[in-house]
C-alpha cells in the first residue's frame, strides 16, 4: 500500500494526535439532540419510582399508611424501610466507611430525606401516589450547627451510641462524642505549635467554606431492569465510577458481579455529584426485582439541591508563622467538617478528609499540622468534592486566604510574599511538611509570567488611586485585585494508599486494533463532558500511529469495559490516559515485531516513526501500522500470537500536581454591593497538553462553577434545618450575562512520573478560581481595614462588609 | 414536578369565561402565559382542579396608541411590549422595564394581565402601572368596571378583582417627561432585590410632576406620594433626593430573604431610586 | 388522574394526534410520548431552560406549559433544525468552536440561538448574551456559545449575501 501523504508534518497533522485541538466526535450525536441519557432510556413495561420525603429535618416516623397511595390508579407498590429490612437494603453503606439509610428506618435526619418509594406505571401516577401516603411525624430538636452538635445532648444517630449511650467507635477511630465521626491529624503538632510560639509574626484567621453543591444541570437517576429469566440485573444510571457501583451493587444485593452491568451512558455533568450511591439507585434495582419490571428512577431539581451529596461545609482555623522578612516558618489548620446526617464523603479510604493535607500550598513551608473533625448534624449527608480533588478545594481556599492575611500581618504586598515563599523549581520532587510528594512545578515562571500579563504593578497603582479618589468622595466603587496560586493534587492514586471501599484507585485502558486499521479502546473512566472520546484517541494515536478520526474510545460499560475506579478528581487523563498510553506502548511494542518480521530484518533495527516502522538508515523501507494491523490477521509469524491487542492497568506511582496562576481585577459598587468583574487571567500548568481546544473550556468552565460559587452560591439552612436555597431561584447559577470572558494562558512541566507528562486540568480552574474570586473581593476592602469574610461574596454580604468598615458614611 | 391533575377549558369568549368562573368560584383559575401559575402547580403549591386557558378569547391582545392613552389588551406579552416601536415612542419605560423582566423565553410567554393581576409583590409591572397612573379594566358577571392600579393591590396575592371577574386590558394615560425603570437583581431572571419606576418632568430646572412606585419592598407595590411631592418644585439638589428617599423608606415595608436582610434593601432601595430619578432627571 | 382530551399538534413538520390528560407538560409529550428527547429537563422552576423549543415562533421552556395548551400549535425541538446530511450553521459552529461539553444544555442552547438569530441576525457579544440568559451552562462558562452562536450568524449572513 503505497501511503499518499508524504511529509512528515503532514503524517503528524493526519493523526490528530496529542497537542492538537481536534473537534470534538461527541458533538455529532449533543449537537442533534440524540445524546442518550438515562431519562432518555425507554425500556418495555418501564415503571416509575419517586420517594415521599420527609419536610422535617429531625423527625421520628411514627407509622407510615399507604393504604391511600395504592388505591391512586397507576401505583403498584409503596416500598419502607420496612419492606428492605428482610433484605438488609434499608441502609447502605458509603464510600466514607459510614452507612446510610435507604429509606427511613425510625427515623429521619435531614429534610428531604426518603421515607417511602412508589412505584408507579408512569411519572403521573407516582406524584399523585406521593401525595396519598400518609406518614405521621414526631418532631425531634433540629441541630445545624457542628459546633453545637459536638457539645449537644442530643444524640443524632442511633447507632453511634451502645447500650449506655456511651459514644462507640467510628469507622476512623473512637468517637468524641455521639455526634462525632472522626478526627484525622496529620504532621507534626507539637513541633508547629512550638514554631508558631517562637516566630516573630503569627497570623490567625477562621474562616468558614460555606456548603454548596455540584449541581450538574441533569440531575441524577437510574433504570434498572432485573432479567429473571436470566437472572441478570442491568443499571443504567448517572455514575461517575460505574465498575464501583456495579461491586457496591453486589455486596448490598447478594448478586454476583458477573450477572450485574452497570452502564453509564451519556452524563449530563457530574462534578463529584454522581460518584456515590444514592437511595434512588438502591430503590430502583428493589422495585425492579420485587416487580419483575425495569423501574425508572429520576430525581428532581429540588431532590437534587437538598439531598444529594453537598460539597464543602468546612470550617477551618489557621495560623500561620513566618518571619519579619516573610519567610513563613510554620502553618497550623483546625476544620471542624459537617457532615450532614450520614457521613457519605466520597474520599479514598485512608482520607476521611479527602487531601486536605495539600493545605501547605505551593509554599515552602518546613513544618505544618492538620487536624480535621468529623461532625453530624441535621443536614444533606456527604460530602463529595465539587470539581475538585478530595477537599482540596477547601484545602487551597484556606492557604491562599492565610497567606493573604499573613500579608495584612506582615504589610506585605501579596504577590510577592508569595514570590518569597514559593517552593523552588529545583526543590521538586518536593516532600511537603504534611506528607505529599509533589512531582514537579515551576511557580516563580508561571506566577512572573502571570503578573507581567496582567501589568500587575500598574493595577496596584490604579488600586491605590482609586482609593484616594473614593475617600475624596469621587466614586462609590472600589477596586480588587484578587491572586491565587495553587497547586492542586490529582490523579488519584497509588494503590497502596488509596482505595475506596478496598478497591485500588488504578485505571485501565484496553485496545483492539481491527485488521483494515482502525482500532476500539475502551477505558475504567466514564466521561461526564470532559471528551474522552476525542482526547483519549489523541493519546493512542500519537502512540500507536493510527488516525485518531480511526479510533472509537468506548467507556462506562462493565460488561466490556475494563475496572477502573472512574472519573473525577481530575483522575482521568493522570490514571487512564497512562494507562492509555502504557496500554499503546504494548501494541506498538507488537508492531515493532511484526514490522521486523514483515521487512525481514532484526527487532532492533526498525524504529517508530510517526505512522510507521522505518528500517533505521534505511527510510525508504518501511511498514506502516495499517499495514502491520492487516499483518497481525493475515500472517503467521513464529513466537508471535495472531491479533493485535493490548491492556493496562495502571497503578500510578504518585498523584500528578496541576498548578496555576490566576489574577481576577474586580469593580465592586459599595452601596448595591454588585461585583464587576472587569477582568480575569488564567495561567495553567497541566504539564503535557492534550488537546488546547478543551482544556481552554475546561478552564472557562471551573472558572464560571468558582465564580458562582465565590459570589453567591450556597445550600443555607434556617436553624430548623429548612433548605433556604432548594431551587434555582436561590441557588445561584450565573447565566450568560453574569459571566465575563476569560484570558486563558499556560505554561508546561511536565509530570515525570506519568507516560506523556500530562497531569489532568479539569478541576484546577474551580480549585484556583474560588480563592481569586473571594480574594478579589477581600483585597478591594484591605485598604479599608478588612482582614477578612466569609464567602459567598452576593451583593448584601459586600453591603455589609462595606458598612461595618464604615463606608456608607 | 408533577401538578395534580384538573378540568382544562378554553372557551371562544369572555361570557364562556364568567360562567366557569361562577360555577366553580375559587377553584378556578384563568390562565394567561402560565408562567407565574404553572410553576406554582407544578410544586403543587396552588391548587387548581378548573383551569380556564384565554388564549382564544378575541380581543383580550394587542396594543392601541391614540393621543392622549395607551391601551394594552391583557394577553400582550413581554415580548410584545419590546417589540412594539410605536409603544416606545410614547412610553418607552415600558419597554426598559421589560427588558428587565425574566428571560427571553419568559418574555415570549409572560403577559401583561398575567404580570399585574396574581398580586405576585415581586412582578415589575404592578409597580410600573401605579407610576404611570395605570387603570385595569375588569369584566364579570355584572359588567365591566375599572380600577386604578393604585387602589387595585391590597395584600400578597390579595386584590381588589374579584374571584368571578378577569382582567382585560390596562389602560395607560400617555406620559409625560422623563422616564426610569431601575432594578437591582441577583441576576437575569430574578426577581428586583429593589425596583423603581419614576416618571418626571421639568420646566427649566424645576421639577414640575413626578411619580414615583417601589417594587418588592413590601407585599404589594408602593406608590410613594411623599416621595414624589419632595421633587416637585424642587431643582432636584441633594437635600430633596434625600427627602424623596427618606419619603420612600418611611412608605416601603421590605422582608428579610435570600437577597438579603431589611437594612440591605432600604439601603438599595434608596441607591435605586436616587439612580432611577437622576436617569429620569436626565431624559426630562 | 382527569378525563383525556383529545390534543392534535404538528412537531418537527409531523401531525401528531393523541388523547392525553390536559396536565401533561409539553416537555413530557414530546420525550415520553413522542420520543422526541432532544430537549431535556434540568429544574422544576422554568429556570434552565434546558427544556427549549420554538412553539408558533416563539422560544419556549416546554415544561412550563401543558399540552392541553399547545393543541393545534406548530412545535420545532433541536431534531428539526438540520439533518445529518445537513447541519443547521450553529449545529456545525458549536462542533468548531466547543461550544458544548457534556451535551445536555445543547439542544435548548441551539434551539433558542436558532431563534435570536432570527430576531437579530448580526448580534453583539451582549446582545447574544442577554439573548440567551434563558438557558443556563454548568460546563463551557458561556464563553464558546458566544463564540459559536457569532460564528453562525456570520456564516448565516454570508450565505444570505451570496445567494442574494
Amino acid at each position: 500500500m503505497k501511503d499518499e501523504i508524504t511529509s512528515r508534518d503532514d503524517r503528524v497533522a493526519n493523526l490528530k494526535g496529542m497537542g492538537c485541538s481536534r473537534k470534538r466526535v461527541e458533538d455529532a450525536r449533543f449537537t442533534q439532540g440524540k445524546g442518550n441519557y438515562v431519562d432518555d432510556i425507554k425500556l418495555d413495561g418501564m415503571l416509575f419510582g419517586d420517594f415521599v420525603r420527609s419536610p422535617y429535618a429531625h423527625a421520628r416516623i411514627k407509622s407510615i399508611n399507604t393504604e391511600a397511595a395504592l388505591k391512586v390508579p397507576g401505583v403498584l407498590a409503596v416500598l419502607t424501610a420496612e419492606d428492605l429490612a428482610p433484605l438488609g437494603l434499608h441502609w447502605m453503606p458509603t464510600l466514607a466507611g459510614d452507612k446510610q439509610m435507604v429509606l427511613a428506618d425510625g427515623k429521619v435526619l435531614f429534610q428531604g430525606q426518603e421515607v417511602a418509594f412508589v412505584v408507579a406505571e408512569d411519572r403521573y401516577a407516582a406524584a399523585d401516589g406521593i401525595e396519598a401516603v400518609e406518614v405521621d411525624y414526631e418532631e425531634l430538636t433540629v441541630i445545624v450547627d457542628p459546633f453545637k452538635s459536638l457539645q449537644s445532648d442530643v444524640v443524632l444517630r442511633e447507632d453511634t451510641v451502645d447500650e449506655n449511650g456511651k459514644a462507640t467507635d467510628g469507622a476512623h477511630g473512637p468517637r468524641k462524642h455521639p455526634n462525632h465521626i472522626f478526627t484525622w491529624e496529620v504532621g507534626e503538632k507539637e513541633a508547629t505549635e512550638q514554631v508558631i510560639d517562637e516566630a516573630d509574626v503569627v497570623a490567625t484567621e477562621t474562616m468558614y467554606y460555606h456548603r454548596t453543591h455540584p449541581c450538574p444541570l441533569e440531575t441524577c437517576g437510574s433504570v434498572a431492569s432485573m432479567d429473571k429469566v436470566n437472572g441478570k440485573l442491568t443499571l443504567w444510571g448517572t455514575f461517575q465510577a460505574p465498575h464501583a457501583i456495579r461491586t457496591i451493587v453486589s455486596l448490598i444485593s447478594g448478586l454476583e458481579e458477573h450477572n450485574i452491568r452497570v452502564i453509564s451512558p451519556d452524563i449530563g455533568g457530574g462534578f463529584g455529584n454522581k460518584v456515590g450511591a444514592y437511595p434512588g439507585y438502591v430503590c430502583s434495582v428493589v422495585a425492579s426485582i420485587v416487580t419483575g419490571r425495569p423501574v425508572k428512577w429520576i430525581e428532581d431539581r429540588m431532590d437534587n439541591l437538598m439531598t444529594t451529596a453537598f460539597a464543602r461545609d468546612y470550617w477551618m482555623t489557621g495560623k500561620i508563622s513566618a518571619t519579619k522578612e516573610g519567610k513563613i516558618t510554620g502553618l497550623h489548620c483546625n476544620v471542624t467538617a459537617d457532615h450532614g446526617g450520614f457521613d457519605a464523603c466520597a474520599d479514598p479510604t485512608k482520607f476521611p478528609a479527602g487531601f486536605m493535607n495539600i493545605c501547605t500550598g505551593s509554599y515552602d513551608i518546613p513544618t505544618a499540622y492538620l487536624a480535621v473533625d468529623g461532625v453530624y448534624t441535621n443536614k444533606a449527608p456527604g460530602g463529595v468534592s465539587y470539581r475538585c480533588s478530595f477537599r482540596v478545594t477547601e484545602a487551597v481556599y484556606f492557604i491562599e486566604r492565610m497567606i493573604e492575611v499573613l500579608a495584612i500581618e506582615l504589610n506585605m504586598d501579596a504577590a510577592e510574599l508569595r514570590r518569597i515563599n514559593f517552593i523552588k523549581k529545583d526543590q521538586f520532587p518536593y516532600q511537603s511538611a504534611l506528607g505529599w510528594e509533589y512531582d514537579s512545578g515551576d511557580y516563580h515562571t508561571a506566577w512572573d509570567k502571570a503578573l507581567k500579563a496582567v501589568d500587575y504593578d500598574g493595577l496596584r497603582a490604579e488600586q491605590a488611586e482609586r482609593v484616594e479618589a473614593f475617600k475624596r468622595g469621587e466614586t462609590r466603587k472600589i477596586m480588587g485585585i484578587g491572586l491565587s496560586f495553587f497547586t492542586e493534587i490529582v490523579g488519584a492514586g497509588p494503590v497502596k494508599n488509596c482505595d475506596i471501599l478496598g478497591l485500588g484507585m488504578f485505571d485501565s485502558c484496553e485496545i483492539r486494533i481491527h485488521p483494515t486499521g482502525s482500532a476500539i479502546a475502551r477505558l475504567g473512566t466514564i466521561s461526564q463532558g470532559q471528551g474522552h472520546a476525542t482526547t483519549f484517541a489523541q493519546i493512542l494515536a500519537s502512540e500507536i500511529g493510527l488516525p485518531a478520526d480511526s479510533i472509537t474510545v468506548e467507556e462506562g460499560d462493565t460488561d466490556t469495559a475494563p475496572y477502573g475506579l472512574g472519573t473525577y478528581g481530575s483522575r482521568s487523563t493522570p490514571v487512564a490516559g497512562a494507562a492509555t498510553a502504557m496500554a499503546g506502548r504494548k501494541i506498538r511494542a507488537k508492531a515493532q515485531m511484526i514490522a521486523a518480521y514483515l521487512l525481514e530484518v532484526h527487532d532492533d533495527d526498525v524504529e517508530f516513526d510517526v505512522d510507521r516502522f522505518v528500517v533505521k538508515g534505511a527510510p525508504e523501507r518501511f511498514k506502516t501500522m495499517k499495514e502491520i494491523a492487516f499483518a497481525a490477521y493475515n500472517q503467521a509469524i513464529p513466537g508471535i500470537e495472531p491479533g493485535l491487542e493490548a491492556v493496562s492497568y495502571y497503578d500510578p506511582p504518585n498523584m500528578t500536581y496541576p498548578f496555576g496562576a490566576y489574577v481576577c481585577v474586580m469593580d465592586i459598587d459599595v452601596d448595591t454591593g454588585v461585583t464587576d468583574i472587569r477582568r480575569f487571567y488564567a495561567l495553567d500548568d497541566c504539564g503535557t497538553r492534550i488537546n488546547p481546544m478543551i482544556i481552554e473550556g475546561q478552564v472557562h468552565g471551573g472558572l464560571t462553577e468558582a465564580l458562582a460559587v465565590a459570589l453567591g452560591q450556597e445550600i443555607a439552612y434556617d436553624d430548623q434545618g429548612n433548605v433556604k436555597t432548594g431551587t434555582l431561584m436561590d441557588f445561584f447559577l450565573p447565566t450568560a450575562w453574569e459571566v465575563p470572558n476569560y484570558e486563558t494562558d499556560h505554561t508546561v512541566t511536565p509530570s515525570p512520573h506519568h507516560p506523556i507528562g500530562a497531569k489532568g486540568v479539569g478541576e484546577s480552574p474551580h480549585v484556583g478560581g474560588v480563592p481569586c474570586f473571594s480574594n478579589a473581593v477581600q483585597d478591594a476592602f484591605r485598604p479599608f481595614g478588612l482582614r477578612h469574610t466569609n464567602m459567598p461574596h452576593d451583593h448584601w454580604r459586600i453591603w455589609k462588609t462595606a458598612n461595618d468598615l464604615g463606608l456608607h458614611g | 414536578m408533577i401538578p395534580a391533575a384538573f378540568e382544562y377549558y378554553r372557551p371562544k369568549d369572555l361570557s364562556g369565561v364568567i360562567s366557569i368562573l361562577e360555577e366553580h368560584g375559587d377553584d378556578a383559575r384563568v390562565i394567561a402565559g402560565g408562567h407565574s401559575l404553572i410553576p406554582m402547580m407544578k410544586l403543587r403549591m396552588a391548587d387548581v382542579p378548573h383551569l380556564i386557558d384565554l388564549q382564544d378569547i378575541p380581543g383580550m391582545s394587542g396594543i392601541t396608541v391614540t393621543d392622549d392613552a395607551i391601551t394594552i389588551g391583557a394577553m400582550t406579552t413581554q415580548h410584545d411590549i419590546i417589540d412594539h416601536d410605536g409603544l416606545a415612542a410614547v412610553a418607552p419605560i415600558l419597554r426598559e422595564a421589560a427588558l428587565q423582566i425574566a428571560d427571553p423565553q419568559v418574555r415570549y410567554m409572560g403577559t401583561v394581565g398575567g404580570n399585574v393581576a396574581n398580586g405576585d409583590p415581586g412582578n415589575d409591572m404592578p409597580g410600573l402601572m401605579q407610576c404611570l397612573n395605570a387603570t385595569f379594566t375588569l369584566v364579570g358577571p355584572d359588567g365591566e368596571r375599572t380600577v386604578a392600579a393604585r387602589d387595585f393591590y391590597e395584600a400578597a396575592y390579595m386584590t381588589a378583582r374579584e374571584d368571578e371577574e378577569i382582567l382585560t386590558a390596562v389602560t395607560i394615560p400617555t406620559p409625560k417627561g422623563g422616564y426610569a425603570y431601575e432594578k437591582q437583581k441577583r441576576k437575569i431572571g430574578d426577581y428586583a432585590t429593589a425596583a423603581a419606576a419614576v416618571q418626571i418632568t421639568k420646566d427649566g430646572d424645576t421639577c414640575t410632576a413626578a411619580s414615583i412606585a417601589m417594587t418588592n419592598l413590601s407585599d404589594t407595590p408602593i406608590w410613594s406620594q411623599d416621595a414624589a411631592a419632595a421633587l416637585v418644585g424642587t431643582s432636584l439638589d441633594a437635600a430633596s433626593l434625600k427627602a424623596a428617599v427618606d419619603a420612600m423608606l418611611a412608605d416601603i415595608d421590605p422582608s428579610e430573604d435570600n437577597r438579603g436582610p431589611v437594612a440591605f434593601k432600604r439601603h438599595v432601595a434608596g441607591v435605586i431610586l436616587t439612580r432611577a430619578i437622576e436617569r429620569a432627571w436626565s431624559r426630562a | 388522574m382527569s378525563k383525556k382530551m383529545h390534543i392534535s399538534l404538528t412537531v418537527n413538520g409531523k401531525q401528531e394526534e393523541f388523547l392525553a390528560e390536559p396536565r401533561e407538560l409539553l416537555i413530557y409529550t414530546l420525550r415520553e410520548r413522542l420520543n422526541i428527547t432532544g430537549p431535556h429537563i434540568g429544574c422544576e422552576t422554568s429556570h434552565c431552560g434546558a427544556c427549549t423549543v420554538t412553539i408558533d415562533g416563539k422560544s419556549v421552556k416546554a415544561c412550563t406549559m401543558f399540552v392541553a395548551q399547545a393543541d393545534g400549535a406548530d412545535v420545532t425541538t433541536i431534531e428539526g433544525l438540520g439533518n445529518p446530511d445537513s447541519l443547521h450553521p450553529l449545529q456545525e459552529a458549536f462542533k468548531e468552536h466547543h461550544g458544548l461539553q457534556c451535551g445536555y444544555c445543547t439542544p435548548g442552547m441551539i434551539t433558542r440561538a436558532a431563534k435570536l438569530l432570527e430576531e437579530n441576525p448580526n448580534p453583539t457579544e451582549d446582545e447574544i448574551r442577554f439573548g440567551m440568559a434563558g438557558n443556563l451552562c454548568r460546563c463551557t462558562g458561556y464563553q464558546n456559545i458566544v463564540k459559536s452562536i457569532r460564528a453562525a450568524a456570520t456564516e448565516m449572513n454570508a450565505a444570505k449575501e451570496a445567494a442574494e
